[in-house]
C-alpha cells in the first residue's frame, strides 16, 4: 500500500497549474462570462503541452496515460476554473473516440453528456459525445443542433443539442465507463475549486478588519473555515482512490467513483456557502471574483450526478 | 500509487484475522465497570501472549515491530472481530509514544513492557477541575524535595478515564510556581497506590464509573517518575496530544466496523420506504471509508517522511461527529426501540463523549483555522 503520486504525476501537476495561472487567471473567466465563452489561449497551450490528448495513445499523437494521471490535472483545471470542457474532452471524449488524433492536438474540440439534458459549450464544441439507446454517439458538427441556453455560470455555456446524424463509438461497456470518468474528472474538478474557494476566503480573512482586527482572528469566521477545510480533506483521498480504481479495472470501481464525487460535491457546496459568508457583503457583489468559482462549484457539483444520485447507487450496490 | 497491499501486509492481515476471529470474546460487560473491567484486563492479556497487544511497539517490549500500514490493518481486523474498546488504551496508545519520544532506557525497560502485559494500568492525568480545553491553566503543583531525592506533587486531576481501575497516573504539574501558563510544567509519572494519593470514581453519562477524581496530598515521587525534563511537560504532553487527536486513539478499523454493523442493522429491521434513513447509512459507509483511505494517504505521507501534525485535528473532528451520526442513524432505524438500554443507545452515549474529549472540537476548529489554515491568533 503506498498511497501517494509519481514524482512524473506530480511534475505534469505543476506544470499545468502555473500554465492555467498565467494563461487563466480570474480575468479571463470573468471574460468568458462577459461574452468571450471560452479561454482560447489556455485551451491552445493544453493542447501544446499535451494535455488535452493525453489518455489518447501515442499513435494518435497522445501519451497514452490514464485516469489516474489526469486527475490531479483535472483538479488543477477546477482551481483556475477553466471555462473549457476540459474533463469532456479530455477524459470523457478522447479515450472513446475512434479516431482521437484531431481531439488529442486541440484541432477540434469535444465535450460531452451522459444522462443529462444539458451539454456544456455543446453549441461551442466540434464533437459531442451523448449516450443514445444504451451507447455512446459522437455527433459532429453539421450533424448537430445546438440551441445554448443560460445556467448559473455563463462561464460554462450549456446548450440543448439534437442530432440528426451520429456514429456509435462506445457500446454500453463504453458507456459506462465514459460515464465513470465524467464523473470522477468532475469530483476533481471539485476539489480544485473548493480549494480555490478557500485560498482566497483565507487571504480576504486575514486582511479584511472590523473592530480593530483582522476578521480571520474570531472564532465564528475561523470555524467556518475549519469545516470547508474537513470536508476538503476527506473528500479528496477518495477521489484519488476511484483514480486507481478505473485506472486499474477495478470491479467496485464505480462504487469509488460515487462515494468520491458525492464527498467532492459536498465540500463544494459547503465551501460556498462557507466561504460566502465568511466575506460577508464583499461575496455577495459580481465585481468581486468568489462568485466566479461559486457558481462553477454549483454547477459541477450537480453534474455528472449530484451527491444524493451518487449516494442511491452506493447504496444499491452496500445495502 | 499502488493501492494494493503487499504480500507481506495481506499475509499479516490473514494471521490477524485467523487469531481474532478465533480467540476475540464474545458478550463482555462494559470496561467501564468494576467487575467488566477485570475480564477485559483477561482480554488483554490473551492479546499480550499472543503478541497482538501492541503489534507496532519492537519486540523487546512485546510488539512485533509492525509497520504503521500493518497495525492499520490489525485495527481493522480486531474491529470487524468484534473486538471490544481497549481498556489499556491510554497507556498503550497515549503514553507509550511519549514514553518511545522522551524516555530514558531505564524508564523504557520498566514501563513499556508491564504495560504491554497489563501489569500497569495507566490513567491520563491532565484535567483539572479549572483545566480542561485550557488545559495550561493547571494548578497542581510539583515541589522539589532536595534530602529525599525527589518531588512532593498536590493537587486535583479529574475526568481521569478508568482513574477508579488503573494502578498508575501520567500527567502535568506546575513545577516551577513563578512560571505562568505552559511554562513550569513538568509530566510526571505517579503509582496510584503511593502514600497521599486518593481516587473517587464518579458515573459518566451513561452511569458507569468511567471517571475518576485524583486527589494528590504531598505525594513523594522520585526523580525517575519525571518523563522528559523538568519544567519541558508542555511539550512533551503536546506530543501525546497530537497522537491522541490523531491516528492512534481512534483509527478507521472502529468505524469501518460500525458503518457495516450499520449496515446489517438496516438490511434487519429498515424501511425501505424511508429514502432519508438509507441515505444516512449510506453517508456513514462513505464518511468511514472516506477515514480509511485519508487514513491511508496520511500515513504514506508519514512513511515517506512528510510532517503531519496539526492535521491530527481534522482527524478527531472527522471521527468523533461520524461516529454521533453513525449511532444517530442506527436510533432512527430503530424507531421506538430507540430508548432500549441497548448497544446502540450505549454506543450514542459513548459517541457523545467524542467532540468533548481530547480537546473540544471548538478548540480543534481553532487549531486548524491557525495552524493548517494560517488564521491570525488574535
Amino acid at each position: 500500500m503506498r498511497f501517494a503520486f509519481t514524482e512524473d504525476q506530480l511534475a505534469f501537476r505543476d506544470a499545468v497549474r502555473d500554465l492555467l495561472a498565467n494563461e487563466c487567471p480570474p480575468a479571463v473567466v470573468r471574460a468568458a462570462w462577459e461574452g468571450a465563452g471560452r479561454a482560447p489561449g489556455a485551451w491552445s497551450a493544453l493542447a501544446e503541452m499535451g494535455v488535452l490528448g493525453a489518455m489518447a495513445p501515442e499513435s494518435a499523437g497522445g501519451l497514452g496515460l490514464s485516469v489516474l494521471d489526469l486527475v490531479l490535472l483535472a483538479e488543477e483545471a477546477g482551481y483556475a476554473a477553466l471555462p473549457e470542457p476540459f474533463v469532456e474532452h479530455a477524459m470523457v471524449a478522447v479515450p472513446v473516440l475512434p479516431d482521437p488524433a484531431a481531439a488529442a492536438a486541440g484541432e477540434v474540440t469535444a465535450t460531452a453528456a451522459i444522462g443529462a439534458p444539458f451539454v456544456p459549450f455543446g453549441a461551442d464544441a466540434d464533437l459531442v459525445l451523448l449516450d443514445d439507446d444504451d451507447a455512446v454517439v459522437c455527433t459532429a458538427r453539421g450533424g448537430f443542433t445546438a440551441r445554448p441556453i443560460d445556467g448559473v455560470d455563463a462561464s460554462r455555456r450549456l446548450a440543448t443539442v439534437t442530432f440528426d446524424e451520429a456514429e456509435i463509438v462506445g457500446d454500453a461497456g463504453a458507456l459506462a465507463a465514459a460515464f465513470d470518468r465524467g464523473a470522477l474528472g468532475t469530483a476533481a474538478q471539485l476539489i480544485g475549486v473548493t480549494r480555490r474557494m478557500l485560498d482566497l476566503t483565507v487571504d480576504y480573512v486575514k486582511d479584511r478588519e472590523q473592530f480593530g482586527v483582522p476578521i480571520g482572528s474570531f472564532q465564528a469566521v475561523k470555524h467556518h473555515l475549519a469545516d470547508a477545510r474537513i470536508a476538503l480533506e476527506f473528500a479528496r483521498p477518495l477521489v484519488y482512490r476511484a483514480a486507481w480504481s478505473l485506472a486499474t479495472g477495478d470491479p467496485d470501481a464505480a462504487v469509488h467513483v460515487s462515494m468520491g464525487k458525492s464527498l467532492a460535491s459536498d465540500a463544494a457546496e459547503l465551501t460556498s456557502t462557507k466561504t460566502l459568508q465568511a466575506h460577508g457583503a464583499m461575496g455577495y457583489s459580481f465585481e468581486y471574483d468568489l462568485h466566479l468559482f461559486m457558481k462553477r462549484a454549483w454547477a459541477w457539483a450537480g453534474s455528472w450526478g449530484d451527491a444524493p444520485w451518487h449516494r442511491a447507487r452506493v447504496g444499491r450496490a452496500v445495502l | 500509487m499502488d493501492l494494493n497491499f503487499t504480500d507481506t501486509e495481506a499475509q499479516f492481515r490473514a494471521e490477524c484475522r485467523e487469531w481474532l476471529q478465533a480467540n476475540v470474546p464474545t458478550g463482555l460487560p462494559s470496561g467501564d465497570t468494576h467487575e467488566g473491567f477485570a475480564l477485559h484486563l483477561e482480554w488483554e492479556r490473551t492479546l499480550f501472549d499472543a503478541r497482538y497487544a501492541v503489534v507496532s511497539w519492537p519486540e523487546q517490549y512485546g510488539g512485533r515491530g509492525a509497520t504503521a500500514m500493518e497495525w492499520l490493518i490489525f485495527e481493522e481486523e480486531y474491529y470487524r472481530a468484534g473486538g471490544p474498546q481497549r481498556v489499556t488504551q491510554n497507556g498503550i496508545f497515549l503514553l507509550a509514544p511519549t514514553v518511545f519520544d522522551f524516555g530514558t532506557d531505564a524508564q523504557k525497560d520498566h514501563i513499556l513492557p508491564r504495560m504491554a502485559r497489563g501489569d500497569d494500568l495507566w490513567a491520563q492525568g491532565w484535567s483539572e477541575p479549572g483545566a480542561g480545553s485550557d488545559l495550561a491553566g493547571i494548578q497542581s503543583k510539583a515541589v522539589r524535595d532536595e534530602t529525599a531525592g525527589g518531588w512532593r506533587l498536590s493537587g486535583q486531576k479529574t475526568w481521569t478515564t478508568r482513574g477508579a481501575f488503573c494502578t498508575h497516573l501520567f500527567g502535568l504539574f506546575r513545577s516551577d510556581p513563578t512560571a505562568e501558563r505552559h511554562r513550569g510544567l513538568t509530566y510526571f509519572l505517579v503509582p496510584l497506590d503511593t502514600d497521599g494519593v486518593t481516587v473517587r470514581g464518579f458515573g459518566r453519562l451513561d452511569g458507569d464509573e468511567g471517571f475518576a477524581e485524583v486527589f494528590l496530598d504531598d505525594v513523594f515521587v522520585a526523580d525517575d517518575a519525571v518523563l522528559g525534563g523538568v519544567d519541558q511537560g508542555w511539550s512533551v504532553a503536546m506530543a501525546t496530544a497530537g497522537v491522541e487527536r490523531g491516528l492512534t486513539l481512534r483509527s478507521p478499523g472502529r468505524f469501518l466496523a460500525a458503518a457495516d454493523r450499520l449496515v446489517d442493522l438496516y438490511r434487519s429491521v429498515g424501511d425501505a420506504a424511508d429514502d432519508r434513513l438509507r441515505d444516512d447509512v449510506v453517508k456513514a459507509v462513505i464518511d468511514a471509508e472516506a477515514y480509511r483511505w485519508q487514513t491511508f494517504l496520511t500515513v504514506t505521507r508519514m512513511l515517506e517522511g512528510e510532517s503531519t501534525g496539526s492535521e491530527s485535528s481534522m482527524t478527531k473532528i472527522f471521527w468523533s461527529e461520524m461516529d454521533v451520526r453513525i449511532h444517530a442513524t442506527a436510533l432512527g432505524l430503530l424507531g421506538p426501540d430507540a430508548e432500549l438500554d441497548g448497544p446502540w443507545m450505549k454506543g450514542y452515549q459513548f459517541a457523545l463523549s467524542g467532540p468533548i474529549y481530547a480537546g473540544t472540537n471548538e478548540i480543534q476548529r481553532n487549531v486548524i483555522a491557525e495552524r493548517v489554515l494560517g488564521l491570525p491568533r488574535k
